[in-house]
């Protein structure tokens, strides 16, 4: 079929793209090492400067790891959202998931300073924020989904979605205002989104994490194809919709908890990446989507990783700053946009 | 198949909603025989549980008394996948966004039959083709689901019901947005799958004439009771009249239909 064959070729392009992206960016930063030393350094051997193994094996490689597995999670994630709640605006970011892991994180880090000295140093432990920052996005979620059930309307979501992120604000404020400088600065940095600066445990956790959130994922590819004619037909076919839907949530917190955890709560990816695998597959094929989303997410994040350093400066911008740039037009874009299919 | 076969029976039922400790009956004592070849109409005034019946044959909600038996086996006992492959649904509303193409969309009628990641088999890909040669969409396997008329989307949905390859279809309301020739062709295309596959086919409509033309048998539902009889029967004992609960409109037997005093 052409249909087939157009899409190994994306997909095809799509992997090139991702590993250029990755030895790109590798490659470039502030120190700017060339793409020989790269591949040298990567495959095992010794790049020219011993500073430039240092540099990829402590800084660029976990970095470049962190942007793809932040980009293919939380672009799984807006799929997965947007197919359940049968809203081409939905994402981790709109439905308030990363406000309520925003809160999960606020909790532990700025309420730390109630606990004593040995249980605070364990509450401030990389498990604890990402179980802290899972729950949050995992209550917020199922608040969404028991007002989502009392509503027809699936624009009144997304209305829900921002009731739940100005709610958590506000919770956030409030504790900010209760802490101390040294906490509130370290919670404000972790706000600002970044990729880089993870030691090699956190992304192996990470890692497990994603993996374990993309697997669910792919167990939901069948019923997902189902869910696109609406829940009865779904039902209809033999789908058992509850545990499809407790499956869909749990992976969704899961990477949307882990994520911002570790990486600060990223913008857009989750609601613009599934759209960019539609538009260049022209499919609702879950089984084509899985695949595409990830693949663009890993691109997506990787590029806009590398827009963050300004060729030949020391600054880095915000990854969320590059992430609203690039997402922000894409949605007012869809919005006006009359292309049936997204809106009809 | 065999054609006398009853394939979809209730016994005793009724209908109703429980809300909180109170059961609320809509119609009692329900009992239905429909076999296998027929083509059946549900007749009724709108809010007199058309829709209620329609959830309970098909297992939606629960009824609160008597027993739904599907195949002679108990509606509750099956299991969803099992029930997928015995009773298949064509519905009112409109499908979420997406972009499906009618392929897909019929396609995705064999998902009680496919394994975990929904792959088509040889066999999946036959039965595809075969509703969109029965319902004759071919020609618009490759189209986008909302790039095609509402009647061509009926006959979509109604070929991915075929395609579900069940015994038992039900419809709700299928000519709803439909001229009065799309009507028509619809309810042929439903009746030769009923005689010709051999399909028990119930839908419920409020376009009576049509009805007594093209269905093999007429279910009507008035306030108290629930008559289920061939149209000719229907007519002759004047069953029509108490459709509505207005004695100025009559059913008119040369019309086929019903007029005002």
């Amino acid at each position: 079929m052409q249909h087939a064959k157009r899409n190994s070729i994306l997909f095809i392009i799509l992997g090139i793209c991702l590993l250029v992206l990755f030895v790109l960016n590798i490659s470039l930063g502030s120190v700017k090492i060339p793409l020989q030393d790269v591949f040298t350094s990567l495959t095992g051997g010794n790049a020219s400067k011993p500073a430039w193994d240092y540099i990829i094996v402590n800084y660029r490689l976990p970095k470049a790891i962190t942007a793809m597995l932040v980009g293919m999670g939380l672009a799984m994630g807006g799929l997965l959202m947007q197919t359940l709640f049968r809203n081409p605006l939905a994402g981790p970011d709109v439905l308030g998931l990363s406000s309520g892991a925003s809160l999960g994180v606020a909790v532990v880090i700025l309420g730390s300073g109630i606990l004593p000295g040995i249980a605070a140093t364990f509450f401030l432990s990389s498990y604890s924020i990402v179980l802290a920052s899972t729950a949050g996005s995992f209550v917020v979620l199922l608040a969404v989904l028991a007002v989502a059930q009392r509503l027809r309307d699936t624009m009144a979501i997304l209305i829900i979605g921002l009731m739940f992120s100005s709610f958590t604000g506000a919770i956030v404020s409030v504790l900010t205002y209760f802490s101390t400088a040294e906490q509130l600065q370290k919670y404000t940095f972790w706000a600002l989104g970044s990729l880089g600066n993870l030691p090699w445990n956190d992304i192996f956790i990470l890692f497990v994490v994603t993996v374990i959130g993309l697997s669910l994922s792919a167990l939901c590819i069948k019923p997902l194809d189902a869910l696109l004619l609406g829940e009865r037909y779904a039902k209809s076919l033999g789908i058992n919709f509850k545990r499809t839907r407790f499956v869909i949530i749990l992976a969704t917190s899961l990477l949307t908890g882990c994520i911002t955890a570790f990486a600060g709560p990223v913008l857009f990816v989750g609601l613009v990446v599934p759209h960019i695998a539609k538009l260049l597959f022209k499919t609702s094929n879950h089984k084509i989507l899985f695949w595409a989303t990830l693949l663009s997410g890993g691109v997506l994040v990787l590029l806009c990783d590398i827009f963050t350093q300004l060729p030949g400066s020391a600054f880095v911008l915000p990854i969320n700053a590059i992430t609203s740039i690039i997402g922000a037009p894409v949605v007012v874009s869809l919005l006006i946009s009359k292309r049936k299919g997204i809106f009809n | 198949m065999d054609k006398t076969k009853t394939i979809l029976s209730a016994q005793q039922v009724s209908i109703g909603y429980t809300s909180k400790k109170d059961a609320i009956a809509i119609a009692n004592g329900i009992n239905l025989n429909l076999k296998a070849g027929t083509l059946t109409a549900l007749i009724g005034a709108n809010g007199i549980g058309k829709s209620t019946l329609l959830r309970t044959l098909t297992g939606i909600q629960n009824p609160l008394a008597g027993t739904v038996f599907l195949n002679n086996k108990d509606l509750n006992s099956y299991n969803a996948t099992q029930l997928a492959q015995q009773l298949s649904i064509v519905l009112t509303e409109s499908l979420p966004p997406s972009n499906l193409t009618v392929f897909e969309l019929v396609a995705l009628g064999r998902q009680p039959y496919t394994n975990w990641l929904g792959s088509l088999s040889n066999d999946d890909l036959a039965s595809v083709e075969k509703a969109l040669q029965l319902t004759q969409i071919e020609h618009l396997s490759a189209k986008k689901h909302f790039e095609i008329s509402d009647g061509q989307l009926q006959k979509v949905l109604i070929a991915r019901a075929l395609a579900q390859d069940t015994p038992l279809i039900i419809l709700d309301e299928p000519s709803t947005h439909l001229d009065v020739l799309h009507k028509v062709n619809l309810l042929r295309l439903l009746k030769t799958l009923a005689h010709d596959a051999g399909k028990c086919i119930l839908y419920s409509t409020h376009d009576l004439d049509l009805a007594l033309q093209l269905s093999d048998d007429i279910i009507v539902m008035t306030k108290d009771n629930l008559v289920h009889d061939s149209s000719k029967n229907l007519i002759a004992n004047k069953v029509f009249d108490t459709l509505f609960d207005d004695p100025n409109i009559v059913f008119d037997e040369s019309k086929n239909g019903f007029v005002v005093k």
